[in-house]
């Protein structure tokens, strides 16, 4: 038994993340306090997903150990950093009020680079046309307001 | 009689301009996304709910409808000419049909992979229309608790069916049972697992879960396996038309196709990866030319491809006439119908016939449509297959990003979206089924307030959950579906132990 094989040890460390979050609820619904008059109250749902995530993480301990756990081709870690910090650049250009156009030429471009092309100017031109297009269709002809920037004011 | 009264009452409805345009929109989007590899119907549904969330909901149920179906269609292009399906109802239909193409005969291969899911779609169409209306006299009589005992029985055969594992089905459906539960309780105003986050107390929206497990989950699903290689498009070489002995090869096998797809579609049984891999497995048992099959045998598209349409439609049975959705298409479709606050059920056949049969008679007219689409145009559709996969992604991830600021434009949610990619990523990874995760979400509130509805109206008996026998027929069925996988795979073992 010496050293835990790679993919053994990712199930091990799913089926510790499922106790957490059957933890997690049964904390959060003993803090419930009102209830009904009759039948069952607001508690009984989360306990019972509650203890239905402890069996399972049990179940996915044992497929663990048993080494009964997907075994997955190696990946790549490069694009999923990039395609992460793209959406992570969405949320901070939405928040901070830098509009979705900006918003979509940055994902656009770091998009298309997370898939191995190496023009980042380029795919960000092609970005901010096809978030002008999107702002265009949502606002004027589906009258769905998108989060606007100092961009989107000017139109 | 009624039934076809009420169908020819719908057709009324579905010939009108808007939503023939409606049901065009839809099939043609349908095809698109089945088509491309990465998007399904699934997603394409998602990203379109928070767009049409102020159109009329007829029309846009036609169109959530035809996308459903063009998909059914679409997917086998991409199976049968790059051998990468464009969606896993496909996968069998690329056992064979990839083949065919290398072979030089993807025309013969995509004839009868359209024609075969027209003929399927039109029959398993007719089986909704007329099952529905019988399902519904029953679905009538259906209390609360039996509800909630039917909810049963699609939790356990919905994760215990999908995917390789029932411990890894059931693990997605309880994450999803868990979202489901976030929010106010609807009967005691208090907060449930919101954590003191203001968005949090409207629940988790089904849109960016399924949005986030399917597109941002499958992007960077692709992204970090590129390396292993692509795949290589071949191309439409030779006659488009089937011979006659093509034909003959193919009817059989279209038919029984379309026998596996329905009924296993209707059954809350989940999913059209079944159908078509039975219809697979009996068509090469069936087949007069076995030397053929492994080399790209004809009744190997045409029975799948029969099977994968005929479970669409079935899949619509449950949905329409009991609210029970039984793949990830049906899922978002309800999701589509509880935007508009409508509920389906059998109230809904007695309350808006114009509308459920609307969408049932544009079925037919969609499946038409289909035919002509991908006989004589499936040319344009293989152009799309050219689109760089760079800019594929890209948009497919513009688009997701884009539909859910417009449902709501906060940074929560945007992170929530991020966290679901990560997630649908993590579970494509290690092979846990992303569908349950969705329906749990769905029908978790729904199975909750029936059951709690139930032991209120009992005084807090629950024997009510066994004196009725709908309630008790289902809840044993229920139980049988969760510990016959488990059984199995025990037996198995036993006799692998004693060979």
């Amino acid at each position: 038994m010496s050293g835990i094989r790679k993919a053994d040890r990712a199930g091990l460390a799913i089926a510790a993340g499922l106790a957490l979050i059957a933890a997690v609820i049964l904390i959060d619904a003993s803090r419930l306090e009102l209830t009904s008059t009759y039948g069952v109250g607001p508690k009984m749902m989360p306990i019972v997903v509650a203890l239905g995530i402890a069996i399972l993480a049990v179940g996915n301990f044992v497929m663990a150990l048993r080494g009964d756990v997907a075994k997955p081709e190696s990946a790549d870690l490069r694009p999923i950093v990039l395609i992460l910090g793209g959406l992570a650049a969405v949320i901070a250009l939405i928040g901070m009020g830098g509009g979705v156009i900006a918003a979509i030429a940055v994902l656009f471009a770091m998009t298309s680079a997370a898939f191995g092309r190496r023009a980042l100017i380029t795919d960000a031109a092609i970005g901010a046309g096809l978030g002008l297009l999107i702002f265009l269709l949502f606002d004027k002809l589906l009258t769905l307001s998108l989060p606007a920037g100092p961009i989107e004011r000017l139109m | 009689m009624d039934t076809l009264l009420a169908l020819a009452h719908g057709l009324t409805v579905a010939v009108q301009p808007t939503n023939l345009f409606f049901a065009l929109i839809g099939v043609l989007l349908g095809t698109a996304v089945g088509v491309l590899p990465g998007i399904g119907p699934a997603l394409t549904v998602a990203l379109l709910l928070p767009v049409t969330y102020k159109l009329d909901p007829g029309g846009s149920l036609i169109m959530f409808a035809g996308i459903y179906y063009g998909g059914m269609y679409g997917g086998s292009t991409t199976a049968i000419l790059i051998n990468t399906p464009g969606e896993s109802a496909s996968m069998a239909t690329a056992l064979e049909g990839n083949k065919m193409a290398k072979a030089g005969r993807a025309g013969p291969a995509l004839a009868t992979a359209a024609i075969g899911s027209f003929v399927a779609g039109t029959i398993a169409t007719l089986g909704l229309t007329f099952l529905a209306p019988r399902l519904v006299d029953v679905a009538v009589r259906f209390g609360p608790e039996d509800y909630f005992a039917l909810m049963c029985v699609a939790f356990v055969t919905v994760s215990a069916t999908f995917g390789a594992s029932p411990v890894r089905g059931l693990t997605s459906l309880f994450i999803g049972l868990a979202l489901g539960v976030v929010g106010i309780d609807k009967l005691t105003g208090q907060a449930r697992l919101a954590f003191g986050v203001a968005e949090l107390l409207d629940g988790v929206e089904v849109t960016t879960l399924a949005v986030g497990l399917f597109a941002i989950g499958e992007a960077l699903y692709v992204a970090s396996r590129r390396h292993h290689g692509e795949e290589k498009l071949e191309p439409v070489r030779g006659s488009l038309w089937m011979t006659k002995q093509d034909w003959k090869r193919s009817w059989m096998p279209w038919l029984r196709g379309t026998l596996f797809g329905f009924p296993i579609g209707a059954l809350p049984a989940g999913g059209a990866e079944i159908p078509t891999f039975l219809s697979y497995s009996t068509e090469r048992r069936l087949t007069k030319f076995p030397e053929e099959f492994g080399k790209g045998a004809i009744e190997g598209v045409a029975g799948p491809e029969a099977a994968n349409n005929a479970s669409a439609a079935g899949t619509l049975v449950p949905l329409l006439t009991l609210g029970l959705p039984t793949s990830a298409t049906a899922a978002m479709m309800l999701a589509g119908f509880q935007q508009y606050g409508l509920n389906p059920g059998p109230l809904l056949f007695a309350e808006k016939p114009e509308l459920v049969w609307g969408l049932i008679a544009s079925l037919y007219i969609a499946n038409i449509m289909l035919l002509i689409l991908n006989l004589p145009l499936v040319g344009l559709w293989v152009r799309l297959l050219a689109i760089p996969q760079p800019w594929l992604y890209a948009g497919i991830l513009v688009f997701a990003v884009t539909g859910t600021v417009a449902a709501k434009p906060s940074v929560v949610e945007l992170s929530m979206l991020t966290i679901f990619g990560l997630m649908g990523f993590l579970m494509r990874r290690y092979d846990f089924p992303v569908a349950p995760v969705v329906v749990g979400l769905i029908l978790g509130p729904v199975a909750e307030s029936q059951l709690r509805r139930a032991l209120s109206i009992s005084l807090g008996d629950p024997m009510v959950l066994l004196q009725s026998p709908i309630s008790a027929t289902l809840l044993a069925i229920a139980a049988i579906a969760l510990i016959a996988p488990f059984v199995m795979k025990g037996l198995r073992r036993f006799q692998a132990d004693d060979d």
